[in-house]
């Protein structure tokens, strides 16, 4: 320090650089501390991917940082855990990057027993502060698991230890989990196979039990240590099976006894705990068959029994029948002596009214009947007689009233009326004929002057052929004859002449012939 | 009575309800036919019973285990 501080020594002082102090330091306290047994508390610890494990070691006043490599954290017996007190063993190496130093960590132990157990209850509050060990959550065992999921050394006292008393009490399926029961590969190996047989299928190729036994045999706190692991007790509390741990001796207890749902003392009595006797069972069903028959039998003994009380208490059917056979024994001696008295009856009654029935009763009514039909008959003809009487007298009564004068009367007085009608109608007829004649002759005188014979007295004539007018020259010629009408008369010419054929018919005549 | 079969009764379940009929039958206070109901399937259950004994076949199997430590099948294992 004072060659340091001095500036006037400086010259005789070898210069170092950086690295090369590093290394001479490095050099120094790695020859120094090649080999270190520290004692002290773990700090924070962290486990990056790569395996390393970084922690510090510390006490009240220092702290130094750990590393330990993969490899040896691996072989750990006990994971160190932030607060445990260690013993770690190593070599301190410097890191000249960062002018830092640190130990390599070879091996790190709790220190001492009082450490571990230290742990173990800290880890206990803890999972007990979770709920993991309520009594709630601990499930019954099944009463006759088919399958057994051993999760155990295959080798061993153990596994032969349950399987003998499992043979000796009911022999089962057995389906051994093998894991190392103690050392760094146990905690992992024992969780990994109680979540594994969690993981199978009931009936599948890997048929899932459906009871677990975690079981190792007895050993020092250290060698049972997986068991008190926390992965381990978390599997055993996530298992669906239920589970029977039986680690140890009975006087030993891991944390996976807290949360199995049944602890066993020993792999012996883990194998009881997990199946009933057999024969045992049998003899209790062949005494359940005899109680059952038994049961059975009481009852139809019982109830005959019953039967056969009530059926004494039932009055003999003789009894029951007596009275009314005893009414029909009387009734039926009745019977013939009835039939034969109805009959007596019937007969009297029949001779009674046979008795009047006589020819003479027969002939009295024919004969009186006769008497009746002979007055009645002799009545016949007078009424017939006095019947007509009766109807020509009231004929003639009526034809008396008939009067032809009465009629004659009335005819002529009817003959007076036409008379006077026709006369009248006559009278009426002749007059109205006079003025219809007068009528006429005036018209007739009217028709004379307008006739065309007034005009033939002035010198015309009238012309026909083959009697018909003609008014043309041509009608003329084709006449085979022709007449010719003056006012005195007619001339035919051509043939009879009945007058001189006026010239001035002549120029017609052609024309009245061509109408031929 | 529960509502599974008889058949597929665990031991359990069988012995429970054996012994619930025995008790029936023995109280006498059921009548005539369902006692020989309840003896019928009191014989049914017994029968169970007995099928269950009788599957008292020991088999052991050890678990093969890969690399990784992942089951892969069983293996007969031999232990006396």
């Amino acid at each position: 320090m004072d060659m340091i501080d001095d500036p006037s020594e400086a010259g005789n002082s070898p210069e170092f650089s950086v690295t090369e102090l590093s290394g001479a330091i490095k050099r120094v306290i790695e020859g120094e501390f090649g080999h270190v047994r520290i004692r002290g508390e773990v700090g924070r610890v962290s486990r990056p991917r790569s395996g390393h494990v970084y922690l510090d070691l510390k006490d009240d006043r220092s702290v130094i940082s750990g590393v330990m490599w993969k490899g040896t954290a691996s072989r750990l017996q006990t994971q160190p855990e932030e607060g445990m007190e260690v013993i770690a063993t190593g070599r301190i190496t410097t890191f000249g990057g960062q002018s830092k130093y640190q130990i390599v960590i070879e091996d790190i132990k709790p220190a001492g027993m009082g450490a571990l157990m230290a742990l173990l209850e800290k880890r206990k509050g803890m999972l007990q502060a979770e709920g993991l060990f309520d009594e709630s959550r601990k499930r019954p065992l099944p009463y006759l698991p088919d399958i057994i999921g051993v999760v155990t050394s295959p080798s061993g006292a153990v596994i032969r230890d349950i399987l003998h008393r499992l043979r000796d009490r009911f022999p089962r399926k057995v389906l051994i989990w093998p894991v190392a029961v103690q050392g760094e590969r146990c905690a992992a190996d024992v969780a990994r196979a109680i979540a594994g047989f969690n993981a199978m299928t009931p009936g599948g190729a890997l048929p899932r039990p459906d009871l677990l036994i975690v079981a190792r045999g007895g050993g020092s706190v250290e060698d049972l240590w997986g068991f008190n692991e926390e992965i381990v007790a978390r599997a055993a509390a996530a298992s669906e099976i239920p589970l029977i741990s039986a680690v140890g001796h009975e006087t030993d207890t891991t944390l996976i006894d807290y949360v199995s749902d049944r602890r066993a003392p020993t792999p012996t009595a883990a194998a009881e705990l997990a199946v009933p006797v057999r024969h045992e069972l049998l003899a209790w069903l062949g005494g359940q068959g005899a109680r059952m028959s038994q049961a059975l039998s009481t009852t139809l003994v019982r109830r005959r029994q019953r039967l056969s009380d009530l059926g004494r208490a039932l009055p003999r059917p003789e009894v029951l029948v007596e009275g009314p056979r005893q009414r029909l024994d009387v009734l039926g001696d009745r019977l013939g002596p009835a039939l034969i008295a109805g009959v007596q009856r019937r007969k009297v009654k029949l001779s009674e009214a046979s008795g009047s029935l006589r020819p003479a009763t027969l002939r009295r009514t024919v004969q009186t009947a006769r008497r009746d039909l002979d007055r009645l008959s002799a009545r016949l003809a007078p009424a017939l007689a006095r019947a007509v009487a009766a109807k020509s007298e009231r004929f003639t009564a009526r034809t008396a009233r008939f009067d032809p004068t009465a009629l004659t009367a009335q005819t002529a007085t009817a003959r007076r009326d036409l008379d006077r009608l026709i006369a009248g109608i006559t009278r009426a007829g002749q007059g109205q004929t006079q003025t219809l004649r007068r009528k006429i002759d005036a018209m007739d005188r009217l028709r004379e002057t307008l006739s065309y014979k007034a005009t033939l007295a002035r010198g015309y004539a009238v012309v026909r052929g083959d009697g018909d007018v003609v008014t043309t020259k041509a009608g003329a010629k084709k006449a085979a004859t022709l007449e010719i009408e003056f006012a005195d008369g007619k001339l035919l010419v051509g043939g009879r002449a009945s007058g001189a054929a006026p010239k001035k018919t002549a120029p017609k005549a052609p024309d009245q012939g061509s109408l031929f | 009575m529960t509502d599974t079969p008889v058949t597929e009764m665990s031991f359990e379940q069988a012995m429970a309800e054996l012994e619930q009929v025995l008790g029936q039958l023995e109280r006498g206070d059921v009548a005539l036919d369902q006692s020989i109901t309840l003896y019928e399937r009191g014989a049914a259950l017994k029968a169970r019973c007995e099928a269950k004994l009788k599957e008292a076949e020991e088999k052991v199997a050890a678990i093969t285990l890969d690399s990784d430590g992942n089951p892969t099948g069983t293996t007969p294992a031999d232990i006396q």
